[in-house]
């Protein structure tokens, strides 16, 4: 039995002290190199403010409103449905600079929403300050909020609604006693999740913020390095991000119960509900949802397909560097999500070794390993491990929130029957715990691809003029005045990232016997 | 956190070309090495006759270079701000040009002998002539305009032409520069991290008026056959921006990056960055200005501030703006 748990447990620590190693060893580096840490300033001080309740008031937001459509989705089927949903989860994935143009021709001052008001003669609404952060958070973190819960849905056992409908429950009984277990064992964790996205928010805030009252920490961090190049400072405000990021994750944690509904037999999904109003309740949930999420996702398609035929050579290559990248970069998400997820139900520090690398900062992390590679090797040799496994963290906290609640019910419905099997090794892994969790799995390679696409950071710190990314590549476009090509890099960009998480989207529902 | 990929630039960025013919190694803005950027042509113009291998290494030029100190393997950098000279100065680690300066055609004094101007350009509000009919005339019109003329501009702590408006509302208000702000402040639709979001803004039709630079019209004007683009001239003058190089001393390869310091003042070098780097060339001869460009307004009073000067700006006027926007 011992044995057997090392034997798990193994690739499950590894992975733990590398992501750990990446995160605060970099972020020590930093302070070496700086001789300590730089003391906060008032605009720090307030920088962290705005960041807090930003962060909850985005979080908030984007888990209540995914509520009704992630109930909507798990109760209906109609044609499309599975397209639809992944669609859904489009804004999530987009690079933000591509996300705040489509935000823009929508909620902009020339945008849809004030054209039509201008044209029924209301007052049009202000995009930039601090609610356009939270519209902008909410667009990009309602559709994780929304695949998380759905999930949760998904994962009630048929068997546990047709009890409930033999039993005469109505919806409000439904609600109480399956609905809402469920809620309480995932919304905690899609709030964590969503409020450390928010809290370490960069691009948005910048763009949409209207001034520097919406300076998040990730910012100051930034301009910490940039502008006044103190690096102790930098660490500093790091540090507090890990810290913030610690705190976050130990109070979800007491706020969790596990939902404890049992192994079911996999049966088709239950009918959806009778009524009227709950079917116009569901139609209306979907078509908001679908509205807000898909039209500035259109908007973008509209407005860069007409120059896509203009776009230069050189992209090209830079697509291609973007997908291989994406690839292995998923690929190594996997080998290092799928062993915390497996230990974390049993062991706290595996759950939070995977939720660091979302609080940390990517330029404490790079500037950090630099330092420390440096003077033993030229760190152009490791340019492509390096890349691969800073890519596979930065994914890892969503990898896991995907895979971590279907693992629980994994490891509370059949470890026992498992063991009675004296099923272990790699025949558990082949015969249970990859066919149970290939749904969750799917999802999180698709979003280990999407990240590593929309990966912008080369424009904070240094490249090659010859290794580029499409996203750097997109930027170079716009800071030489081709605002129409960069528009057309902008839909190809994510037309692709969506390609990539779709296609191992359904790799995974395939992988499902269920 | 979606930008890890800036590790594999900073990794990528190191490659030294294992080639029989020596390496000169530049460190340069981002913007810089792209195909669109003026770094491929400096490359081929400057191979064609050193004999050598250019290798541009792009990405934040100072911090590189300060975290790396006198173990830097840059020999030449380019394309530094005078916002950053002050502190590039005080590392050491650089080398005088050795260039006649007196052939620069600046509209300031120029008389650095280690830091050598390639371009320049000023700031500007830049707008379409066909949505705003009637731009401000002065930058106490553009203060006193109504707050729903909008404007975009750049976070002064994390773009060069943003510092350079706090700069350009000193030099024009001094004393009265917070009150300047609270006037501008209300126009501003939002603050942007760098020049490049501004400017999507504006040619998305945002904002109705947006910072960049003088020259911006001509890109429009050349590349794109647009005439509907102007800067607004103000009578009170407009701030200086250029971009310099320096050569290391700490260099291996001392001839080639004096080679390269000589390339930079020629009529190669210089005849080519006005629709290379959109900006006006530190030299200017005949027929180094295409024609959209020859025809650009120019302002009567180019204002700049020595780098202490700017320097001891700096957290005075950044307050200032901060205290604008709360």
């Amino acid at each position: 039995m011992a044995r057997r748990v090392q034997l798990t447990l193994g690739p499950a620590l590894l992975a733990a002290l590398l992501v750990a190693a990446l995160v605060l060893g970099t972020l020590g580096a930093v302070a070496i190199r700086a001789g300590g840490f730089g003391a906060l300033r008032g605009a720090d001080m307030q920088a962290l403010w705005f960041t807090l309740w930003q962060a909850a008031l985005s979080a908030g937001l984007s888990c209540l409103l995914a509520v009704p459509v992630a109930r909507a989705l798990a109760r209906r089927r109609f044609a499309g449905r599975a397209l639809l949903i992944s669609l859904l989860g489009a804004p999530f994935l987009l690079p933000s600079i591509v996300a705040v143009m489509g935000l823009l021709s929508v909620f902009g001052r020339n945008g849809i929403v004030n054209g039509t008001m201008a044209a029924l003669g209301l007052p049009g609404i202000r995009l930039y300050g601090a609610h356009g952060v939270i519209l902008a958070h909410v667009f990009f973190n309602m559709p994780l909020a929304t695949r998380m819960l759905l999930h949760g849905w998904q994962g009630i056992p048929a068997e546990r609604f047709r009890l409930a409908a033999s039993l005469g429950f109505r919806p409000r009984d439904i609600h109480r006693h399956l609905e809402m277990p469920m809620l309480r064992a995932v919304l905690p964790g899609a709030f964590l999740a969503i409020f450390l996205v928010c809290l370490t928010s960069f691009a948005v805030a910048l763009t949409l913020g209207g001034g520097p009252r919406a300076t998040t920490v990730e910012l100051a961090i930034y301009q910490a390095f940039r502008f006044d190049f103190d690096l102790g400072r930098a660490a500093s405000l790091a540090l507090v991000q890990v810290g913030l990021c610690l705190a976050a994750l130990a109070i979800s944690a007491r706020a969790t119960l596990p939902s404890g509904f049992g192994a079911g037999l996999d049966r088709a999904a239950p009918p959806a509900p009778a009524g009227a109003g709950l079917l116009l309740r569901d139609i209306a949930a979907i078509a908001a949802a679908t509205a807000f999420l898909l039209v500035p996702i259109m908007a973008v398609l509209a407005r860069g397909l007409p120059a896509l035929n203009d776009l230069p050579a050189g992209l090209w290559r830079a697509v291609t560097t973007s997908v291989a990248i994406a690839l292995g970069s998923t690929a190594l998400t996997l080998a290092l999500a799928l062993p915390l997820a497996l230990a974390a139900p049993r062991h706290r520090w595996a759950e939070a070794a995977a939720m660091l690398p979302l609080t940390a900062s990517s330029l404490v992390i790079g500037t950090g390993l630099f330092v420390i590679v440096r003077p033993y090797v030229n760190p152009v040799s490791l340019a492509l491990p390096v890349t691969l496994i800073a890519n596979a963290a930065m994914t890892l906290p969503f990898a896991l929130r995907t895979l971590l609640p279907e693992a629980r019910v994994l490891a509370a419905d059949y470890d026992r029957l498992a063991a009675s099997l004296g099923l272990r090794g790699i025949a558990r892994l082949r015969y249970l715990t990859l066919p149970r969790l290939a749904r969750p799995l799917g999802f999180s390679a698709g979003l280990a691809a999407a990240f590593s696409m929309g990966d912008l950071g080369v424009i904070t710190l240094f490249s090659d003029g010859e290794t580029k990314t499409l996203p750097l590549a997109l930027f170079q476009l716009m800071g030489a005045y081709r605002m129409d090509q960069a528009a057309a890099a902008a839909a190809l960009l994510m037309a692709l990232t969506f390609a990539l998480f779709w296609a191992f989207d359904r790799i995974g529902h395939h992988a499902d016997p269920r | 956190m979606k930008h890890t990929l800036m590790l594999a630039g900073l990794f990528v960025a190191t490659a030294a070309v294992a080639d029989e013919s020596p390496t000169l190694t530049v460190y340069a803005p981002d913007y810089f090495t792209s195909e669109w950027g003026p770094g491929p042509a400096i490359e081929d113009g400057f191979e064609a006759v050193c004999g050598c291998d250019l290798k541009f290494v792009a990405g934040d030029v100072l911090p590189r270079i300060l975290l790396e100190g006198a173990r830097t393997e840059a020999d030449v950098v380019i394309g530094l701000n005078t916002d950053v000279t002050a502190r590039a100065r005080a590392t050491g680690l650089f080398a005088p040009h050795g260039q006649d300066i007196s052939v620069l055609t600046l509209p300031i004094e120029w008389n650095d002998d280690t830091f050598l101007p390639f371009n320049w350009s000023e700031t500007a509000f830049i707008y379409d002539k066909t949505r705003l009919k009637a731009p401000p005339q002065s930058f106490e019109a553009l203060l006193d305009a109504p707050d729903d003329l909008k404007i975009a501009i750049q976070d002064p702590r994390s773009s060069i032409s943003g510092l350079a408006l706090l700069l350009w509302v000193k030099a024009v208000y001094g004393e009265r520069a917070p009150e300047a702000w609270a006037k501008l402040a209300p126009k501003v639709l939002t603050v942007t991290p760098g020049w490049s979001e501004s400017y999507g803004l504006f040619t998305d039709g945002e904002v109705d008026m947006v910072l960049s630079y003088t020259t911006s019209p001509a890109y429009h004007i050349i590349a794109e056959e647009d005439d509907t683009k102007a800067a607004a001239i103000f009578p009170e003058g407009h701030y200086f921006l250029t971009e310099v190089a320096a050569q290391l001393n700490t260099t291996d390869q001392p001839e080639l990056a004096q080679a390269f310091m000589d390339y930079i003042l020629s009529d190669g070098f210089q005849g080519m960055i006005a629709t290379a780097n959109w900006s006006y060339p530190a030299v200017i001869k005949d027929g180094f200005l295409p024609e959209g460009f020859a025809a650009l307004p120019r302002p009567e009073k180019t204002l700049f501030f020595s780098e202490t000067e700017a320097e001891a700006l700096r957290q005075p006027a950044l307050d200032e703006w901060r205290a604008a926007f709360n």
